[in-house]
């Protein structure tokens, strides 16, 4: 399916993006990175004194989509490919591949190169290309 | 106040990611494909980002405490290891066969999309397991 290109709607929502990292960094010295706030409030070890604030940040994540719907009265664009086996393959990689590398996109990808990390860059370069290879072994040549 | 500041961040985090389209996989796929239907928008979503946080993290830090705790808690860590990599590398087939990372996908749970509600469990599951088998592994990338 093609979407269209929205460059100011999402250089906007970038930018909220880095508010909230900021917000977080600011109020609590943490790093807005996803995967590390719900990995460390996950089994086995975890992380007690983190664990409140944790549960809090994604309460305020998952309200962002009923308030979207309830300001602007319309559901956000979504399409979900509802091919079970392949988003259970995929939420397994991501969430062990994430956790494994200490990041995903958010941490690694905007906070991490923020700070100039090498480490970030090389994870964000090396999920970048092995992401832009899968889509293109699934759209052109399995599904092509 | 410190309360209302994390769930402030929550909100305006997935805020962001909605309007800016990242939590349509369809849009971050198409990201992804160079050559069929390109849609770069989502390297707005990342410029616009780094732009507010690079100066604002600059900014913060000046500062000698945040301001609801006693210190900062920074990743120190400089190395590259096979964790790194072997993992980012991971995280990036999920993330391109799922169009979702976890942000997007946590954000998207409301919406009850089926396939959202098979990605966040496998998720979590995947999580737990990079945690149980956390074992050091050699420096060397093994093959």
């Amino acid at each position: 399916m093609e979407t269209d290109f929205t460059p100011f709607a999402s250089l906007l929502g970038g930018a909220l993006i880095g508010l909230s990292a900021i917000v977080l960094l600011a109020a609590h010295g943490r790093i807005a990175g996803i995967s590390g706030i719900v990995s460390r409030i996950l089994p086995p070890s975890v992380d007690k004194a983190g664990l409140p604030q944790g549960i809090i940040f994604l309460i305020g994540l998952l309200l962002a989509a009923p308030l979207w719907v309830l300001v602007t009265g319309a559901a956000p664009v979504q399409l979900v490919s509802n091919n079970g086996p392949l988003l259970l393959i995929a939420g397994l990689l991501v969430g062990f591949g994430s956790v494994m590398g200490n990041g995903c996109t958010s941490g690694h990808g905007v906070c991490g190169i923020s700070r100039r990390s090498a480490r970030s860059l090389a994870a964000t370069m090396t999920f970048m290309a092995t992401a832009f290879v899968t889509v293109f072994v699934l759209r052109h040549v399995v599904g092509g | 106040m410190h309360i209302f500041s994390t769930l402030f961040a929550g909100l305006l985090f997935g805020t962001g990611l909605i309007l800016s389209g990242m939590a349509n996989p369809a849009k971050v796929q198409n990201f992804l494909d160079l050559f069929g239907t390109w849609d770069p928008s989502l390297a707005f979503v990342m410029g616009g980002a780094i732009m507010v946080t690079m100066p604002g993290f600059w900014l913060v830090q000046k500062r000698a405490t945040p301001l609801f705790h006693d210190v900062f808690h920074l990743p120190t860590r400089t190395d590259f290891d096979t964790r790194l990599v072997v993992g980012a590398a991971t995280f990036g087939i999920g993330w391109g066969l799922g169009g979702f990372c976890p942000g997007p996908a946590l954000t998207s749970l409301p919406l009850a999309a089926s396939g959202t509600l098979l990605f966040v469990p496998a998720m979590l599951v995947g999580m737990m397991i990079a945690k149980y088998t956390a074992a050091p592994l050699p420096k060397t990338l093994v093959t």
